[in-house]
């Protein structure tokens, strides 16, 4: 190899272990026991390795319910969240209707509203309707993604009109379209808008925070956050463990799908371009 | 397609020559259907993006506490928080993060994108720099506390202390070092999605240009600065957007790492708006600052667009 390549191949090595020390620090920690902490915080490796922190970060607090509760959660929200917003991306896209190109800007602009700024009125709203403490408070507002609208119009302005036509003339409806020549056709794009969906689900923190109490309710990272908020710091060992308990399974899966995880999240970070 | 026109001659010319064509039957003016595809997003929007705005507007200019009546205090809960020096504390931290994770997030992104554009074997890099992206943030927090920790539990300075006898500061204790602590761990967790922004980015820049641009006799820096740079410019303007407004709404990994309760260093605009909603239910002022962080946004988001008409590059 050229000096030139093992340059910069040491520089992004030494980046990667920046990134990649607090996972192992992480994982490290969550076998160390109180003691050990105290007198040798600079050990790298547990002495002895304490397994125990596993078992009673799990008796502690409700993981499995936790895990089960993220899961459906997301999975729903990315089956709602993708069949309504190719419906309205196609409409946008392919059915010519008076005030299509204003609705559209409209559509665009309540995107630069943050939630944060919605989120008392929103709160009384959800009360309103029953749905605090309940995961209907979760699922149904996160429905609402006008980037998604957005992503998916892209996609969808990309495929032949010629396709659509042919079906047309066989006698299929608007709705035999969408769903029989459109939305085969838009798989990497519903692939893509899937991912992102179920990551900004499952790792939402603002909403379940404040909209859920019951713990058997509770999603992964609200969980892991009352967990180490009920603790002090002496208890490190078994925070991790809860952390690790909640982050490895996450990563396995990351891992495993990284190449689509990574493109689907850089083509949406160019605003679908 | 003559059949096709002499089935539908009331075929109209498309106004948009270049984007999707105008098709028999495909394209047509249709509302019921129209409707219909767009009716679950619309009312989804309407119900739980409009409606509270309009509500959040109606709030903050009333006094309301949740349990008795709503009372009309024009611009009072505004003024209070403008006079308020939590508020302007809170102003200053959210500003003062946005300073250091944008710009140094963002220059890191771009070195080590175009650091992994030019060497083989990629994928592995992007990997390990994206894992963080996908872990909770709430995670996130709790490994680096332990990692920041003032205590002896703090790995990072037990080892200043004890290789370089450096006395470093409580990173998450102490208020003027608190922003700084959370900056750093925002950039880390951010890296590697801006990366492979970046790096999709780069690999849309034509390798003909560059070679032209060699051959011609530049060096790697002034391909840098004439090349790279103009045609990368709409991918890092778009994505200084989004992390100016991303900093702006930063609150799960402050909440977890510092609880600006006990720290008052780590309040932000976002966190005053919870506290004022959900500690001390004054619902009013809660809006009230809320929309002021609205307004902020929009007034950074706008002045970003107006500096984009001279520093960003497109084509044709």
């Amino acid at each position: 190899m050229r000096p030139r390549q093992v340059a910069l191949h040491a520089a992004l090595t030494l980046g990667g272990l920046a990134m990649l020390f607090p996972f192992a620090w992480m994982l490290l920690t969550s076998f160390k026991g109180v003691r050990q902490m105290l007198n040798n915080p600079l050990d790298w490796l547990p002495d002895p390795w304490r397994w125990q922190n596993y078992p009673d970060a799990l008796a502690a607090m409700p993981f499995g319910t936790a895990y089960w509760n993220s899961l459906y959660i997301a999975a729903v929200t990315v089956a709602l969240t993708l069949l309504t917003s190719a419906m309205a991306a196609y409409a946008f896209a392919r059915i010519r209707f008076r005030g299509s190109e204003v609705l559209f800007v409209v559509f665009l602009a309540t995107q630069m509203v943050p939630a944060q700024v919605t989120i008392v009125p929103l709160y009384l709203m959800l009360a309103e309707f029953g749905w605090i403490d309940s995961h209907l408070s979760l699922i149904v507002p996160a429905v609402a993604n006008p980037f998604a609208v957005f992503l998916l119009r892209q996609f969808i302005r990309a495929v032949p009109v010629e396709l659509e036509e042919a079906a047309r003339m066989d006698g299929a409806g608007r709705w035999r379209c969408f769903w029989n020549i459109v939305l085969p056709n838009i798989r990497p794009g519903l692939g893509a808008l899937g991912i992102i969906a179920f990551l900004t689900s499952w790792n939402s923190f603002f909403f379940p925070l404040i909209f859920l109490n019951s713990p058997e309710l509770a999603t992964v990272p609200l969980l892991l956050s009352q967990f180490s908020g009920e603790r002090t710091a002496v208890d490190y060992g078994l925070i991790l463990a809860g952390s690790a308990i909640a982050v490895v399974p996450t990563l396995i899966a990351f891992l495993i799908g990284q190449r689509r995880i990574i493109n689907s999240m850089a083509a949406s970070g160019l605003g679908g371009r | 397609m003559a059949v096709l026109t002499r089935l539908r001659p009331s075929r109209r010319p498309d106004p948009r020559p270049g984007l999707a064509r105008p098709a028999a039957g495909v394209r047509t003016h249709d509302g019921w259907w129209a409707a219909f595809f767009l009716t679950p997003q619309l009312a989804a929007l309407a119900v739980f993006l409009v409606f509270p705005l309009g509500f959040a507007v109606v709030l903050a200019f009333m006094r309301w506490d949740g349990l008795g009546a709503k009372e009309w205090a024009g611009l009072d809960n505004f003024a209070a928080q403008l006079a308020d020096p939590d508020f302007g504390l809170a102003v200053w931290n959210t500003v003062k993060l946005a300073l250091l994770t944008v710009p140094f997030g963002l220059a890191l992104a771009l070195l080590i994108a175009i650091a992994l554009n030019s060497v083989r074997g990629s994928g592995f890099y992007r990997v390990l720099y994206f894992m963080p992206v996908v872990t909770s943030s709430v995670a996130v927090a709790l490994m680096w506390q332990v990692i920041l920790a003032g205590d002896e539990y703090g790995v990072l300075n037990t080892s200043l202390a004890r290789w370089f006898g450096v006395d470093a500061p409580d990173w998450l204790g102490d208020p003027d070092w608190v922003i700084v602590a959370i900056a750093v761990v925002t950039i880390w967790s951010s890296l590697g999605l801006n990366v492979v922004i970046f790096l999709a980015g780069l690999q849309t820049i034509p390798p003909q240009i560059v070679e032209a641009a060699r051959v011609d006799g530049a060096s790697g820096l002034r391909i840098f600065r004439s090349v790279t740079l103009p045609m990368l410019s709409p991918t890092i303007f778009f994505s200084t957007v989004v992390a100016v407004i991303s900093s702006f709404q930063a609150f799960d990994q402050i909440y977890v790492l510092v609880n600006p309760k006990h720290n008052e260093g780590a309040r932000t605009i976002v966190y005053q708006v919870y506290e004022l909603g959900f500690q001390d239910f004054q619902f009013g002022m809660s809006s009230a600052a809320a929309l002021i962080l609205l307004v902020l946004t929009l007034l950074v988001t706008l002045v970003q667009f107006a500096a984009q008409k001279r520093l960003v590059h497109y084509d044709s």
